[in-house]
């Protein structure tokens, strides 16, 4: 039942064929089983998710008319702010913090009857690429437990990959959502900043931030989509629009005539023969499936990755100011007489681990006065020339594809101490945060030398996120026909505790 | 090349409000050569005349409708306090004793 897809689950529940508390039960009996291998989560909600569930399962048998994903449990990465649920954005700075309010994607859920099993891991305050940089420790890829799980979002693209949840909440700044999707064989999809809400999201960098779904089909990602998504009168940067008609493309998966440009400069060197093999394959089978490939140039993308780490960090000095020990979270060294600027300067040095720190850092240097225009400022002008890469790109072609990332899962530990390698991870997915565009990854096969999973890349312009679904949709369709079966199929079994 | 000092560290570590060990100064102060390094390449990419992107939208001023809703109640605002006081937050000395 827990290897299902979501919309499996949610036809079996409106069947009548089970019931939400049976599902829920069997996620949180999995995640008693096998989390301690995975260490997906940082807090299960046993009680909340179940009473959830009777919540739904009270509703359906009353006939009364629910949301399509009701009573279908998920993963919330620990950035969100649920009400009474620990928070912690994986910072010691934030333990014990029981939120007073429901982010907005929150709300949406419990509106939605989507039942929250609990809270995942991630890199502390979504910054790196391994989930490595937790506080509470590294999350293992189900694919081999000696593996990252890709970051920051690892913990709900484990929980999937795991079968510890057929959906998941995920936050993408420079890839958060699409990279560990890409590295552990699920869907990970990042809307057009301002399709979701970011209202009770811990700000990272407001500028690039953008929740969005993660599961195991392009579909279930779809339903996900439009569950959470739409104008919030709390965020104002979001979009106030119609969500785009993602459900739709991804039923009807329909490809032809489109136009798929492949972006030239994300490729080739720096990427691992079995990502490219994998790519190129899913190149042939969009083109049977109607679509003309062709090439596009973003001569500006080589800068993306040095803009990021200048407005990145710059962003995250000033919205990390907000944890000064005085309102919420941690206190240290508040002793008598002792001074508020002292409480926060030893309170930030225990809270903070290294890349935060590193990257807080590097932000109140690229603002300071006298370097403001040489990084900062250089940085946001290297920003408007890849969004007008994108423009152009966009004349000539409907989506842009790329793989999503350069390699498959690393070994934890393997680029933990070395910060450049690191931020290399995300050298493909960056761009479309600088231009605030859609973003999806879906797996496209196995790499040869190593047996990982490959994450195949789909661009959409600005709030025409049903473009990438209707590629993804029909790529997965092609793909499952050649393989048979799901690739997650094919992941080893877990050791369990039974 | 850029490089950061030891102290040009510890100063914005001060700027930043965070206190740092000898080691870390140390360490910050090595790896940053290499990120600035990194990062220096967004330096006269663009001419004088491309404008900067702050922000993915062209939005100004969002302005709502300004009506009275219900907000956090003393009790919740106050429900992370790391120590209050007379329904306040209690915070350390702001001002010197003079």
């Amino acid at each position: 039942m827990i290897r299902n897809s979501a919309s499996d689950m949610a036809s079996k529940l409106a069947a009548g064929e089970i019931t939400s508390v049976e599902l829920t039960q069997a996620h949180l009996d999995r995640i008693s089983d096998v989390d301690k291998e995975v260490h997906a989560f940082l807090h299960v909600d046993t009680q909340g998710a179940l009473a959830q569930a009777a919540a739904v399962d009270a509703k359906r048998k009353n006939g009364e008319k629910l949301a399509p994903l009701a009573g279908v449990p998920l993963a919330l990465k620990d950035v969100m702010a649920q009400k009474g649920i620990p928070t912690t954005c994986g910072s010691k700075i934030l333990e014990g913090w029981r939120p007073p309010y429901d982010s907005t994607v929150v709300t949406n859920l419990k509106n939605n009857g989507i039942i929250i099993l609990g809270k995942t891991n991630m890199d502390e305050f979504a910054m790196g690429s391994s989930t490595e940089n937790s506080a509470y420790g590294p999350t293992h890829n189900p694919w081999d437990l000696t593996r990252i799980p890709g970051g920051s979002g690892g913990g709900s693209s484990a929980a999937l990959a795991a079968f510890e949840a057929p959906l998941a909440i995920g936050t993408d700044t420079g890839g958060s959502i699409r990279q560990p999707a890409a590295v552990t064989g699920t869907v990970g999809v990042k809307p057009t900043y301002g399709g979701v809400s970011r209202f009770g999201l811990v700000a990272f960098s407001s500028s690039l931030d953008q929740a969005g779904p993660c599961a195991r089909t392009v579909l279930d990602a779809a339903l996900l989509h439009e569950a959470i998504a739409g104008h919030d009168p709390k965020d104002s940067t979001s979009i106030n629009a119609p969500v785009p008609a993602v459900v739709h493309a991804a039923r009807a998966g329909n490809v032809k005539g489109m136009k798929i440009g492949v972006v030239k400069e994300l490729s080739g060197d720096g990427y691992q023969p079995g990502v490219r093999k994998r790519f190129e394959e899913s190149l042939e089978l969009l083109a049977a499936a109607g679509a003309e490939i062709v090439e596009v140039s973003a001569p500006n993308f080589e800068y993306a990755l040095a803009a990021y780490y200048l407005i990145a960090p710059s962003e995250c000095s000033s919205n990390l100011a907000r944890f000064d020990a005085m309102r919420y979270g941690l206190r240290v060294g508040d002793v008598d007489g002792a001074s508020a600027e002292s409480v926060m300067n030893l309170t930030r040095e225990v809270g903070f681990g290294r890349e935060v720190k590193r990257r807080i850092i590097l932000g109140t240097y690229a603002l300071s006065s006298g370097y403001y225009d040489a990084y900062y400022g250089s940085a946001q002008k290297v920003r408007t020339l890849i969004t007008q890469d994108f423009n152009k790109a966009f004349e000539i072609a409907d989506v842009l594809v790329s793989p999503t990332c350069p390699t498959t899962a690393f070994k934890i530990g393997e680029k933990a101490n070395d910060p450049l390698a690191m931020y290399l991870n995300d050298i493909a997915t960056i761009p479309v945060n600088m231009a605030g565009i859609g973003g999806m990854s879906l797996p496209a096969g196995l790499a040869d030398e190593d047996g990982l999973p490959v994450g195949f890349q789909i661009m959409s312009p600005v709030m025409k996120d049903e473009r990438m679904y209707s590629v993804g949709s029909a790529l997965e369709a092609a793909l499952l026909s050649k393989w048979g079966a799901p690739l997650l199929s094919k992941i080893p079994a877990l050791a369990g505790s039974k | 090349m850029t490089s950061l000092s030891r102290d040009d560290v510890a100063k914005l570590a001060g700027l930043a409000r965070i206190e740092m060990s000898e080691e870390e100064l140390v360490a910050l102060s090595s790896e940053f050569t290499v990120i600035l390094d990194a990062v220096a390449r967004v330096q006269g990419v663009a001419s004088a005349d491309v404008a900067a992107t702050s922000h993915p939208l062209p939005l100004r001023n969002v302005f709502r409708p300004d009506v009275v809703v219900p907000s956090l109640s003393p009790a919740d605002a106050l429900s992370g306090a790391p120590a209050q006081e007379e329904q306040r937050f209690r915070v350390p000395q702001i001002l010197g004793e003079e």
